[in-house]
């Protein structure tokens, strides 16, 4: 029977919204507080949901060491405490939480082979989230 | 269509230990949830229905209904529990989040009477849950 299972992981970093393909003072309008110069930091939350068929011997969709493993290695140890804007990711695009949560699910959708992704969520704050997938 | 979430809590202990396995593998699959004298979690359920609102009730189910059989079916079989131990459908099968889904799902889908059973999520934890939507 197929099921579907969401973990949640926390990070935090900073990052300045800013885009070189506009004006300062579209940058402003655009991006408001968050094109601030010196960038500003957030809480944020993963959760992921990943679906499979689960197994007989394990009663699990896939194990959850190396869901955590995986996420631990590849996401936070990539994105926690960092400024996102001096990440190799982020060198040609704005660091929007839109674009982060993209990205998280492509390394996902990339290197964990255990388990379908359903989607990533990713929430900036208790107010925003934003939601991927494929 | 009208979608319908009751949630209640109930507390259990479980392990998670595969007869088939060695000793090794049980450890390396399981890691601590293979403590041989199991674990508690404070899970919380949450029961998703679905069905067109009743022109004369305004209801889409009646939720006495749904939380009598909520208790019935699951709290009073799991609640306090040790759910390998005290529960047949784990009797032979690991109590892991996907299987309690799936169980809490078997025990309620015949069991409700005007509302169509939509979805079963558990937290085992804030940060992990199941969903089920009885998919084969």
């Amino acid at each position: 029977m197929k099921a579907h299972l969401s973990r949640r992981y926390l990070f935090s970093a900073s990052h300045r919204l800013h885009s070189e393909a506009m004006s300062a003072e579209e940058n402003k309008r655009t991006y408001g507080k968050c094109n601030n110069p010196y960038g500003h930091g957030h809480n944020y939350t993963i959760e992921l949901t990943v679906s499979g068929q689960v197994d007989e011997q394990t009663g699990m969709v896939c194990n959850l060491v190396d869901l955590d493993t995986f996420i631990e290695r590849e996401v936070l140890a990539r994105f926690d405490h960092e400024n996102l804007n001096t990440l190799q990711e982020f060198s040609k695009e704005v660091p929007t939480t839109e674009n982060l949560c993209i990205q998280i699910y492509e390394i996902v959708q990339r290197g964990f082979p255990h388990a379908h992704l359903d989607r990533v969520r990713l929430e900036e704050t208790m107010m925003n989230s934003f939601e991927y997938a494929g | 269509m009208v979608y319908l979430t009751r949630k209640a809590e109930f507390s259990a202990s479980h392990v998670y230990h595969n007869p088939e396995f060695t000793p090794e593998e049980n450890r390396r699959i399981f890691g601590k949830c293979n403590n041989p004298n199991g674990h508690g979690h404070n899970y919380t359920l949450e029961v998703t229905v679905k069905g067109e609102v009743d022109p004369r009730s305004g209801f889409v189910v009646d939720l006495k209904q749904l939380k009598e059989v909520m208790h019935r079916e699951v709290l009073d079989a799991m609640d306090h529990r040790f759910l390998n131990k005290e529960v047949p459908e784990f009797l032979h099968r690991i109590p892991t989040t996907e299987n309690i889904a799936i169980a809490i799902w078997q025990r309620l889908v015949t069991k409700l009477e005007s509302a169509k059973l939509h979805r079963v999520r558990v937290y085992e934890t804030p940060d992990l849950f199941v969903d089920f939507y009885g998919e084969p």
